[in-house]
């Protein structure tokens, strides 16, 4: 199914990117690979607690599309939003101590996994609530007009967010006043349990850009160097005053929607074709990588991640004599 | 309606379920409908195994839409049939809140009374889980504040049951709220279908020395807390008011007459809560030249919820909070 909607892998991008870029994007896609693993194996041993939502297979989404932004940009994040946190710069130890629910944490220890943030960065937050972003994206998008910067604002979201009202709403309105943003549609195939055939009668959640007038497209979400090219094009035409476009990424996650999932809704060999298609082995191979050389820079993202991990561990827990603070400025 | 005792114990979850099972199996107009309820068994399994019993023309999945999903059961419930909504976590139904608020409240008022909403919205509140800010919260006041609603909090299996077969059968838009915590909890819950009034609260412990009024989650944890006072001599009296509206306060006030103090405990923020509704029915009431002592309200922190896990334990009442406040309460500390 997937190969009949990613028609345009793109060639031109292939050659935008250098080797070193495509380099760092394969370690970042590693960084997330194992800050997700590590976040898992952590939630076992009853380190952390609550839920969490991991993106293992969607790596290449997250870091094409941030790759193809600058610092001055925003983002608007998912629940599954690890790897677009990490792929827009965040470090790796603050966001363990965040999920360790630390007080050095991004968010003090107060927001958790789906939460995180680091305004400072521009990183607007990941967000508890489905298609939670979008609105927002549109008030970044008539802030960035009434400043008059050369920003954007991307927000990301699931298939299944494309279903609430707000999507609609937002895109129309980002439509009609021309703005800066970028919608991007992790396309994962699944809202928790329910399959994209069966929430939606339509093949591409890219068409949908056409009920709004705005521009379109669908990618393979695994291959990093098509988001980029996809975003990167995106952001020219922002800035260049033409409006907000819909980029749909498909891609797939190995994991199952929470801890709690025992995925009944699809089969083994449905992930196993997936993993056959892992952003992460791809890139390697476009790459030309060695067994060795992808092991060593495996490593070297285990190596951060136990660094992280060390931070968290050893930080203080939030005061409850603090408990009251940060409700209003 | 038959007594809980001496029969099989159930989880909360899985009385929950029964009330949904028995109720369709006796009315072929309901149906569920709700967010990965089919295969999935929702969020937290309380539809587990119902799609393969009855299909998914009964045990409808829909896409991640909620006004769409409250606006469904208003629709079907005023033409016939019976529709049972799940919002997955109670925090989500601010998205349908138009619907249920502006229409399903108000439809019948406004046609003169011609037409009748008999749906049933179920969903979970409350903290616990850390789950956090977003998918925490205990909204039930702001339906209490809407006439037209009717609002259930069962706080246990036995009540979860009658309440939620009694929820189905009436006319009337209600939301049935259940708690994240108490889905694990067991007790005794008769076979048979059985329904319990809504509005008629229950005398969960009776004692002397104070009238404790609770709601879900913290009707478990004024019983814990009853123990620990017994030990002391302090015996504690327990209301449940069951049905938040309609809600038929008499007993509360006897209680309160009887006791001459009075302690009211929930989970959701204090400000603007629902104890200040039980708190006002107490002195407004004859129950007023009875009082001893101020009556007192225990209930969360006007915040958000935390994600750390012990800043989310203290973000509302535990056992021992309302231990101590009984205590000072009893020992005339206020
Ligand atoms: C408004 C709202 N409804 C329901 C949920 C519960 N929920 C969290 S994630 C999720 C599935 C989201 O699917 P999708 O948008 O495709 O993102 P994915 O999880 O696949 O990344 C659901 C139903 C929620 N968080 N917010
Ligand atoms: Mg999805």
């Amino acid at each position: 199914m997937a190969k009949s909607k990613n028609a345009q892998t793109s060639q031109a991008a292939k050659r935008k990117l250098s080797e070193k870029q495509l380099h760092e994007m394969l370690y970042t896609m590693m960084l997330i690979r194992r800050f997700e693993e590590k976040a898992l194996d952590l939630y076992s041993l009853g380190k952390v607690h609550g839920t969490m939502h991991l993106s293992i297979g969607q790596e290449a989404t997250a870091v094409g599309a941030s790759g193809a932004l600058t610092q001055q940009d925003y983002l608007l994040n998912t629940h599954r939003g690890h790897g677009h946190c990490l792929a827009w710069g965040s470090q790796a130890d603050l966001m363990m101590a965040e999920f360790m629910g630390k007080e050095t944490g991004y968010c003090r220890g107060r927001g958790g996994s789906m939460h995180i943030a680091n305004v400072d960065a521009n990183n607007l937050g990941a967000n508890g609530i489905v298609a939670g972003g979008l609105p927002i994206s549109v008030g970044v998008g008539l802030s960035i007009r009434a400043r008059n910067t050369e920003q954007v604002v991307m927000v990301v979201f699931g298939d299944g967010a494309s279903n609430e009202g707000a999507f609609h709403e937002s895109i129309n309105m980002a439509s009609i006043w021309n703005l800066p943003v970028i919608f991007l549609c992790e396309n994962n195939q699944y809202a928790m349990s329910m399959p994209v055939e069966k929430s939606m009668n339509i093949d591409r959640i890219s068409d949908r850009a056409a009920a709004y007038g705005i521009e379109g497209v669908t990618v393979d979400g695994n291959d990093v160097e098509a988001v980029y090219e996809a975003v990167h094009n995106a952001r020219q035409r922002a800035i260049a005053g033409k409006g907000p476009t819909l980029i749909e990424c498909n891609t797939y996650r190995y994991m199952g929607h929470s801890k709690s999932d025992r995925q009944a809704y699809r089969t083994r060999d449905e992930v196993k074709t997936w993993m056959d298609k892992d952003p992460i082995e791809r890139l390697a191979g476009h790459l030309d990588m060695s067994k060795k050389d992808k092991d060593g820079l495996f490593k070297k993202a285990e190596a951060e991640i136990e660094k992280a991990v060390e931070f968290a561990e050893a930080s203080p827990e939030p005061d409850v004599a603090d408990i009251m603070e940060g409700v209003y400025a | 309606m038959p007594s809980p005792n001496g029969t099989r114990e159930i989880t909360y979850v899985e009385a929950v379920r029964e009330a949904l099972t028995q109720s369709m199996q006796a009315d072929e107009r309901v149906f569920l409908i709700g967010e990965d309820i089919g295969v999935y068994g929702g969020a937290f399994g309380v539809s587990a195994g119902m799609h393969a019993e009855f299909g998914g023309e009964r045990v409808i999945d829909t896409p991640i839409s909620e006004a769409a999903i409250v606006g469904a059961c208003v629709g079907a419930a005023l033409t016939g049939m019976r529709p049972v909504g799940e919002i997955q976590f109670m925090d989500f139904i601010t998205l349908g809140m138009e619907q249920l608020v502006l229409q399903a409240a108000k439809v019948r008022f406004m046609f003169g009374g011609k037409a009748t909403v008999p749906m049933v919205l179920r969903t979970p509140g409350g903290s616990g889980t850390g789950a956090a800010a977003q998918h925490s919260e205990s909204l039930e006041t702001w339906f209490t504040h809407v006439p037209g609603l009717k609002v259930v909090m069962p706080s246990s299996p036995y009540d979860a049951k009658g309440l939620l077969m009694a929820a189905i059968q009436d006319e009337n838009p209600v939301i049935f709220v259940e708690h994240k915590l108490l889905y694990k909890v067991s007790g005794p819950v008769p076979e048979e279908p059985y329904t319990i009034p809504l509005g008629e609260p229950n005398i969960v412990r009776e004692g002397k020395h104070l009238t404790v009024v609770a709601t879900s989650i913290m009707v478990q944890r004024a019983k814990q807390a009853a123990e620990e006072l017994a030990k002391e001599g302090i015996e504690i009296e327990i209301v449940d008011p069951r049905t938040l509206n309609p809600f038929d306060d008499s007993l509360m006030i006897q209680s309160v007459v009887k006791t001459g103090k009075a302690l009211v405990v929930h989970e959701a923020v204090k400000t603007s809560g629902y104890g200040a509704e039980l708190v006002s029915r107490i002195v407004e009431s004859e129950a007023f030249d009875y009082l001893d002592a101020p009556v007192r309200r225990l209930a969360g922190l006007d915040i958000p919820i935390p994600y750390n896990r012990n800043l989310e334990y203290h973000a509302v009442p535990q056992v021992e909070n309302i231990v101590a406040e009984a205590r000072k309460l009893v020992r005339g500390e206020y």
